[in-house]
């Protein structure tokens, strides 16, 4: 894991326990309302799903923006979203069920919300391990395959909260427009992509030209992966895709 | 809270059992505004005397039950009329319109007619009936309401043998309910049914108060109908119209999610939600690390109602 204590990072390391300490403040001073049990429950999922849309800005924001290095703000935002899901699933069992396997069993297998909210933990849980930069070493193009679930988890996570509402619709609507957005913008850049391969290697031409193509279309297509790279400081061979 | 001081009680030389309840009241407001020269209502305003007090408890509930305190029951309710949040509701509620207030009784019945809810209390005893409200949402509460049975109401009407349905419909009142104006979500006015049967059951009430005084207006006031057995969105609040019909009504939230909420909607721990689980439910008032409650059939009430759907498929009929 890097830790780089420069002062945004460490502010934004310390920004991202607000809601928690909001959230103890309110269980210490009874301030959670007539559930007190749920709407702690509650509040720690929305503070996940809350930081899972964050890691998933931060791509998008790189490519329209020309600020770069902000991967590890999307490993510390990532790391949130694990943080608050795992404190969501310990509330769940801990503070609502008080361990009682009988009835959690009983009820994880007839609630289908749940399934979700399982499947998504286990994308998040599997994703915060392999997140240090010795896994993501070790594990070479299989690291993005594996980190690309996010998506999947993501949606996991909207049905999750979708499908424990008796019908209103307005906050997960929300999200999904969010999730939309995010998942549109990579698809829109894909697109753009592949037109640019059209464009940039008209056939018949393709051999003399080759290299050059390839180093430009990587700077479009994987922003990210190269800012990866370029930021690697321990000055390792750079993985080529 | 109303207080009947106007002349125009319609109908009937009983007393108004409010201003009965009140009547110490009245005598120690009047008092006080000789004394100060204050205005009655302020001294009204100020009183914290529940409106009824004591009453004899019912003998069809449970009084071993212990009771969620109120403070939680007046703030913790579902009230979609005014908002799809607890919260938002219970405040929003508070502009309701309640009085006057009267109730249409119609259908298959002998005396149809047009009610002022004061004549229908003058004519029925109140009791004090200790439930438990099962949500279909997986929490529960203890409430102790103040009403009467819903039977000795309709056999004052008297049902034709026609009768085979009774069909509640909520107040509609757009002015003062935000998601009926927006016309959201549901089909506005709110509508519940019973089987007759169901509905002349000596469990099934009309409350209009709890805790010993007057109905909150998050919690249903002036008149809301209480099922102890069924899911608590069957219980419905704000009731102006009860027709007694030859055939089933269409219920809001059955039509709303016909394979989510049924008919019956009666509490049953071995038929989940399709999205959630009934086995266990969580009682307010409990603290953190207490376990969820285990979720009885018919909410407990089994041995009174059992009987009313012997031989019938209750995961077909939920």
């Amino acid at each position: 894991m890097t830790f780089r204590f420069n002062n945004l990072y460490s502010l934004t390391l310390a920004v991202c326990l607000i809601p928690l300490l909001w959230l103890l403040i309110d269980t210490a001073f009874d301030n959670l309302g007539p559930n007190p049990i749920q709407a702690l429950h509650i509040r720690l999922g929305d503070w996940s799903l809350r930081f899972l849309w964050l890691t998933l800005a931060i791509t998008p924001l790189q490519t329209v923006t020309s600020w770069r290095g902000m991967t590890e703000y999307r490993q510390l935002l990532g790391m949130y979203a694990f943080f608050y899901a795992t404190l969501h699933v310990l509330a769940y069992l801990l503070m609502d069920h008080a361990l009682v396997w009988s009835v959690i069993g009983v009820d994880i297998i007839e609630s289908q919300y749940i399934w979700f909210g399982v499947l998504a933990y286990i994308i998040f849980f599997s994703l915060a391990l392999t997140s240090p930069k010795w896994a993501k070493k070790r594990m070479g193009k299989n690291w993005k395959k594996l980190h690309r679930f996010i998506y999947l988890a993501a949606g996991a996570a909207i049905i999750h909260y979708y499908w424990q509402l008796k019908g209103n619709l307005a906050e997960p609507l929300f999200y999904l427009v969010i999730v939309c957005l995010l998942l549109g913008f990579r698809v829109l850049v894909w697109v753009k992509n592949r037109q640019l391969t059209r464009l940039m290697i008209p056939t018949g031409l393709r051999s003399p030209v080759f290299a050059e193509k390839q180093v430009m279309l990587e700077t479009i297509r994987e922003p990210q992966v190269n800012e990866l790279e370029r930021l690697d400081e321990s000055g390792t061979q750079h993985q080529h895709i | 809270m109303i207080i009947k001081t106007k002349k125009d009680i319609p109908g009937s030389e009983i007393t108004d059992p409010l201003v009965f309840k009140k009547r110490r009241q009245i005598i120690k407001a009047t008092l006080a505004t000789m004394l100060t020269g204050g205005a009655i209502s302020s001294a009204f305003a100020n009183s914290t005397l529940p409106v009824w007090g004591d009453l004899p408890k019912s003998p069809v509930a449970n009084d071993s039950l212990t009771v969620t305190p109120a403070e939680i029951t007046k703030n913790y309710t579902n009230y979609y009329e005014f908002s799809f949040n607890k919260k938002e509701a219970t405040s929003l509620a508070q502009n309701l319109i309640t009085d006057p207030w009267s109730v249409e009784i119609s259908g298959e019945v002998e005396m149809p007619g047009s009610y002022y809810l004061e004549d229908i209390l003058g004519q029925q005893t109140l009791q004090e009936y200790v439930y438990r409200l099962r949500c279909v949402e997986a929490w529960s509460m203890v409430v102790p309401w103040v009403g009467f049975s819903l039977a000795s109401l309709l056999k004052m009407v008297k049902p034709l043998s026609s009768a085979h349905f009774v069909k509640f419909t909520a107040v509609y009142q757009p002015q003062t309910m935000p998601k009926q104006l927006a016309n959201a979500m549901l089909e506005w006015p709110y509508v519940e049914g019973l089987r007759i049967d169901e509905a002349m059951h000596p469990l099934t009430i009309l409350a209009v108060g709890m805790y010993g005084d007057s109905l909150p207006k998050q919690n249903g006031a002036p008149l809301r109908l209480v099922v102890p057995w069924k899911y608590g969105f069957k219980s419905i609040k704000t009731i102006v119209k009860i027709e007694l019909i030859k055939r089933a009504p269409i219920t809001t939230w059955n039509k709303f999610a016909p394979n989510d909420y049924g008919f019956y909607s009666n509490v049953n721990p071995a038929v989940a939600h399709p999205r959630w689980s009934q086995n266990s439910e969580r009682q307010l008032g409990t603290s953190f690390f207490t376990p969820r409650r285990q979720t009885e059939l018919f909410n407990g009430y089994g041995n009174q109602v059992a009987s009313l759907y012997s031989g019938m498929d209750l995961r077909h009929f939920f």
